[in-house]
């Protein structure tokens, strides 16, 4: 069975030592990060405010609601990539695979390397496509003669090695936009994540692109856990399992706005009949 | 006959299209003028430098003219014809200058990669990058009297050497290698950095193998303008080095160098063709060098293409 084989905790720890928390895992649908009541500050700015979230395995959740609400900040609390930023502080608790994401003794490098992240631009290093991909891999260590392997596997991986394979020297800047994007993808694939964070993917690219990263989506779900940032309703109502809303919610007193999470269900459910007005309205077209 | 539409540029108004020309005009002509300066002095210094240049400039040691000159004057007939030679003052700048870069760049790479990978805006980051401004702007002959008092006055006789030049013009190539080189890091696009963090690398591994590739054309650039001020530099060499006319491949010891020689012998009856061959050569030395760093980092660096 593939969960057994991952459901023991993740050390994430610097030292390794010490006991790591665990949690039974549900069965069924194995629980991959658990949101409580998770508030981030940048700042004196409230930018997400209590939000409570389950993400499970082998799903794609995506992260929908309008501009500015938070969705983003959101989802680089997954593998603390809010960190980077001076003055953004997070409270509440996120665990993943039971292990505490924000204690001080975890090292952000080794959430990192479980956790990927595609970013809304294509990032590329300025280097060759197999550089590009092998990155991940030779960082953490991979002997050199192993990287072709891994390197044909994680392009092949992202439906992009046909058409690179006869220039895996050459710049990985001298791809189209929509193949920058998938050999990011291939680039997070090659270190063998458990979760690939996904913030926009394809909103710099053209529908022919972003119908294959969807395509692509649809086809790793099966191995790795997805978390999807997405502007575009109908992109996460194909691609997604389960969509959570999130909106603004304008403060009366102070008149701060904070982003905060309104519901979280099947993107079935989300899409045909949602229980909460604001999701109702949003979907339909007629705010945001 | 339909009314096509005019896409002649007489459309236009008159004014604006004499606003274009007029601005094009200017341009051009504020070009000319800025290179009229640059190609007079190459003219100038090509023109009186290469008659003195032969075989014997680049082996022999500088000749002593002044002594030529005024054994002529008082009508001396057995005065040996005088061999023009500056091995000395261009073994002398490149060891000095060498010697400086060796010590500069590497720490001042090192210290901007502190500023702007490590430090930010902390304070001790905000203190050192106040500093290295006030530091660029301290005029050399400072520099000069200071490893003057602290390295030259301790050690007396012996005190001037390449070194103590070597180590004026690094303090001088210091804080432009660090101001520079942090503004080419600063121009490295944090979605690099960005992602490769993402991939679980740590920040001194990103520096290393995203952040100064990206930024090495231009660090090699700023680099190569510190080595060509540091290699024209006087006042400093002045205080520190002293000067000879016999070649001293040693660290230590009194040395010279081609910018001392220029300032010495243009002054000194008979030296001037001395000084215009130094100053030939010592431009030719620079944009050799800038050539041949552009080249080596052209290997490194992958062309966006």
């Amino acid at each position: 069975m593939l969960e057994s084989t991952i459901a023991a905790p993740p050390d994430l720890t610097v030292t390794a030592a010490g006991p790591t928390p665990s949690i039974l895992a549900p069965p069924a649908e194995l629980l991959v990060f658990d949101v409580r009541g998770l508030t981030v500050f940048y700042g004196d700015h409230r930018a997400v405010r209590d939000v409570d979230l389950k993400v499970r395995a082998r799903q794609v959740t995506a992260l929908i609601g309008p501009s500015g609400c938070g969705k983003t900040t959101l989802l680089r609390c997954f593998n603390r990539m809010n960190d980077l930023i001076p003055n953004a502080r997070v409270e509440g608790r996120i665990t993943y695979h039971g292990a505490d994401l924000y204690d001080p003794a975890v090292d952000v490098t080794a959430v990192r390397r479980r956790i990927g992240m595609v970013f809304q631009k294509p990032n590329p290093f300025p280097k060759s496509i197999f550089d590009n991909v092998a990155y991940g891999p030779r960082i953490g260590g991979v002997r050199r003669r192993e990287l072709p392997d891994i390197v044909e596997r994680s392009l092949r991986r992202a439906a992009l090695w046909d058409e690179v394979k006869d220039r895996l020297g050459k710049s990985a800047l001298s791809l189209s936009g929509g193949q920058q994007q998938r050999l990011c993808i291939a680039r997070a694939i090659a270190v063998e994540p458990d979760v690939i964070l996904m913030d926009e993917p394809c909103s710099a690219l053209d529908p022919v692109s972003t119908a294959r990263i969807e395509d692509l989506m649809a086809e790793i779900k099966s191995d790795y856990t997805i978390i999807i940032v997405t502007h575009n309703m109908q992109q996460a109502a194909r691609a997604s399992d389960v969509t959570a809303f999130i909106t603004v919610e304008v403060d009366e007193s102070g008149g701060h706005r904070s982003g905060v999470l309104v519901e979280c269900a099947p993107t079935q459910q989300i899409f045909a009949n949602p229980s909460d007005p604001r999701t109702e309205s949003y979907v339909t077209g007629r705010f945001g | 006959m339909s009314t096509a539409v005019d896409l002649r540029g007489s459309a236009l108004s008159r004014r604006r299209r004499w606003t274009n020309r007029i601005a094009t005009a200017s341009m051009l002509g504020a070009f000319g003028v800025a290179a009229v300066p640059l190609v007079l002095v190459l003219v100038d210094v090509a023109g009186k430098g290469v008659p003195v240049i032969s075989a014997a400039w680049f082996t022999r040691n500088i000749p002593d003219v002044a002594s030529s000159a005024l054994a002529t004057k008082f009508g001396a007939s057995d005065v040996a014809p005088v061999v023009y030679g500056m091995a000395p003052a261009i073994v002398g700048t490149l060891l000095t200058t060498g010697l400086a870069t060796v010590l500069a760049v590497p720490l001042g790479i090192l210290g901007a990669v502190y500023l702007n990978e490590y430090g930010r805006s902390r304070r001790l980051a905000r203190v050192l990058r106040f500093f290295s401004d006030v530091m660029i702007g301290v005029p050399s002959v400072i520099m000069g009297v200071f490893l003057y008092a602290v390295w030259v006055v301790p050690r007396g006789v012996d005190g001037r050497s390449a070194i103590a030049g070597a180590l004026a013009l690094g303090c001088l190539m210091l804080p432009i290698v660090v101001r520079a080189t942090e503004e080419m890091l600063r121009l490295v696009p944090d979605s690099l950095r960005e992602a490769s963090l993402a991939l679980g690398a740590t920040t001194s591994r990103t520096t290393l193998t995203v952040v100064l590739p990206a930024a090495l054309p231009g660090i090699t650039s700023s680099c190569m303008l510190a080595v060509a001020r540091a290699a024209g530099e006087t006042a400093p060499l002045l205080l520190t080095i002293g000067s000879t006319r016999f070649l001293n491949t040693h660290l230590s010891g009194v040395n010279t160098a081609l910018s001392t020689q220029i300032y010495a012998n243009v002054t000194q009856p008979g030296g001037e063709p001395l000084a215009w061959g130094a100053a030939l050569t010592l431009i030719t030395l620079v944009v050799l060098c800038t050539v041949a760093a552009r080249l080596i980092t052209s290997r490194f660096a992958l062309a966006p293409s």
